[in-house]
């Protein structure tokens, strides 16, 4: 089977007054249909532009120059012209951004911003259709009293609540594709993690795509079916979660795994700002048979 | 007890309740809740938003006074209106420091403005005091002349430590400091805030939710669940034994690993599920 969305040898660089300034250094990876996969780097690793990149929405600024293939579902991206690709955004791929309070618009109540997302798909449909329609997704996030939230606006909402509306508001147009950042990442831990449970199942279900980008390798353990490690616009680790978890193979993964806080003790690890091992090939596990 | 001991704890909370007037609105942030702080231990407070614990940190610092009830400071009662020397003693660490630093000012002038406000050192000794306090929280001096601007998010935090650390305090009040920051960042500034803590002889109030960083940094954990004080132990015992039932769901929501620590919170999850 061919994968759902297909990136090779994607490289990404900002011209500034110093000349070009490389950012991705020719990644490749691909999310299979129905595949939960998973982006981890830290801050400036160049996961969230990767993201971008697909959306399209980096190629429309001047300063920035991208080469290499970016497929999704069979069609070459980069040679769709403007107008196709931005028919594709928010109906077949469709993404969820860090902060929700900030993603959704002040000024309208939730309602009618589902209605404008509706539209994306449908453009004829109606404002109660829409309410209809608003009201299931809601309950899809476990959202029980879809009347109260769809005519509040964002800041009425607590940030675990914006955070669901946002996920049922990404998926209520069936995408094939759905691009997380970091979502929840400016919640309460517990919040966070009832977040994440809701949209693994709502996925599951649905048979979407998910590309999960991440800081945090403990966040996307329970999450993901496939993970990529990213340092420094390369790709230095993949491979299925449960062997990447078992045996990290790449130095940085194992200081990104040693980052993350343990509930069984120890302290404070003591971690490198650089290491040559860092800058090492790239370490990829095998498929297993559920994730090929 | 003589004089100001070891048995005397450095920070003392006794029956302290903080009511909000509003209107006909009246919220009870804080209810009765004693606590006491040990010289140079770490203690974190625990708890989702609204259970009171920045009302705690706001009544520690002076910004509010509690309704009824005290606080001690080495045994000493802590008047409603704080004299600069006693402000001093208590600093804080706010979570986001593009919010917390002026962007107006270079590193070098907030960090001068904490020591010209309490009038530590003479002129030249205040120079050689910025340098010197950028390099105790793993900075170049030279970043004196830089604007937040210009730093990475975890530099700037160490700005922050660093601005707290010109007043000389005895506590530091640290509000979220790391939840902003990304794994890694967050592993070196807290490895930094350990050091800082055992070489300064400092007491912290450490506000978090996130239960994994409090099992590797804090000698204490108190709980707070809608104002009220419901669950108080040494960190150990907290995740052995967790009481309260918000506890587990704490620990629950921790990111892991490894499969080590699946088992560890399998065994707290079953223990909810008995109960």
């Amino acid at each position: 089977m061919t994968a759902l969305l297909d990136i090779r040898d994607l490289t990404l660089s900002f011209r500034g007054f110093e000349g070009e300034n490389r950012v991705l250094h020719g990644i490749s990876l691909n999310v299979a249909r129905g595949e939960k996969v998973a982006l981890v780097g830290e801050s400036g690793s160049g996961k969230s532009v990767t993201a971008r990149i697909i959306l399209g929405l980096l190629q429309e600024q001047r300063s920035t120059r991208v080469s290499g293939a970016v497929e999704f579902d069979g069609r070459d991206l980069e040679a769709m012209p403007a107008k196709a690709r931005h028919r594709l955004r928010g109906t077949d791929i469709s993404m969820i951004f860090q902060d929700p309070t900030s993603s959704l618009n002040p000024v309208y109540p939730i309602d009618v911003q589902f209605h404008e997302v509706l539209k994306r798909r449908d453009p004829k449909i109606t404002r109660a259709a829409a309410r209809e329609r608003a009201s299931e997704a809601l309950r899809d996030v476990s959202i029980e009293d879809a009347k109260r939230v769809l005519d509040s606006y964002s800041f009425q909402l607590s940030g675990g609540m914006n955070q669901r509306v946002m996920i049922a508001m990404a998926l209520a147009n069936e995408p094939k594709l759905l691009i997380a950042d970091e979502p929840g990442t400016a919640l309460d831990v517990t919040v966070q993690a009832q977040t994440l449970h809701l949209m693994r199942d709502l996925v599951e279900r649905k048979h979407t795509s998910v590309l999960f980008i991440s800081h945090n390798l403990g966040v996307v353990r329970e999450f993901a079916d496939r993970v990529y490690v990213i340092y420094k616009g390369n790709i230095v680790e993949e491979g299925p979660t449960h062997a990447l978890f078992s045996d990290p193979g790449h130095a940085y993964t194992r200081a990104l795994m040693a980052a993350v806080p343990k509930i069984t003790g120890g302290g404070i690890p003591e971690i490198p700002d650089r290491s040559e091992s860092f800058s090492e090939p790239i370490v990829v596990h095998p498929a297993t048979e559920a994730s090929s | 007890m003589s004089a100001v001991d070891q048995a005397t704890p450095v920070l003392d909370v006794r029956n302290v309740s903080k009511t909000f007037i509003s209107g006909e609105h009246r919220v009870k942030a804080l209810e009765s809740v004693s606590l006491k702080v040990m010289r140079g231990q770490c203690l974190a407070v625990v708890g989702e938003s609204g259970s009171g614990k920045s009302t705690l940190a706001n009544l520690l610092l002076g910004i509010h006074q509690p309704t009824t009830g005290d606080l001690y400071l080495d045994g000493n009662l802590l008047p409603g209106h704080r004299t600069l020397p006693l402000r001093r003693m208590i600093q804080l660490v706010q979570q986001n420091p593009l919010s917390s630093l002026n962007p107006r000012r270079t590193v070098g002038a907030s960090l001068r403005l904490a020591l010209d406000v309490h009038d530590i050192g003479d002129r030249q000794g205040r120079k050689e005091r910025v340098g010197a306090l950028l390099e105790e929280v793993g900075l170049p001096s030279d970043f004196a002349a830089r604007y937040p601007a210009a730093l990475s998010g975890g530099q700037r935090q160490r700005v922050a430590v660093a601005r707290a650390l010109a007043c000389e305090p005895e506590i530091v009040v640290l509000d979220e400091p790391t939840s902003a920051l990304d794994v890694l960042v967050q592993a070196r500034v807290l490895r930094m805030l350990d050091e800082l803590r055992r070489r300064r002889d400092l007491t912290y109030v450490f506000i978090t939710h996130d239960l994994g960083v409090v099992r590797n940094i804090a000698d204490r954990v108190a709980v707070f669940e809608k104002g009220k004080l419901v669950e108080e132990s040494d960190t150990e015992t907290i995740f052995i034994n967790p009481e309260n039932p918000y506890t587990r769901r704490l620990i629950s929501a921790i990111p892991i690993v490894s499969d080590e620590e699946e088992t560890l919170r399998r065994s707290l999850m079953e223990e909810t599920n008995d109960s």
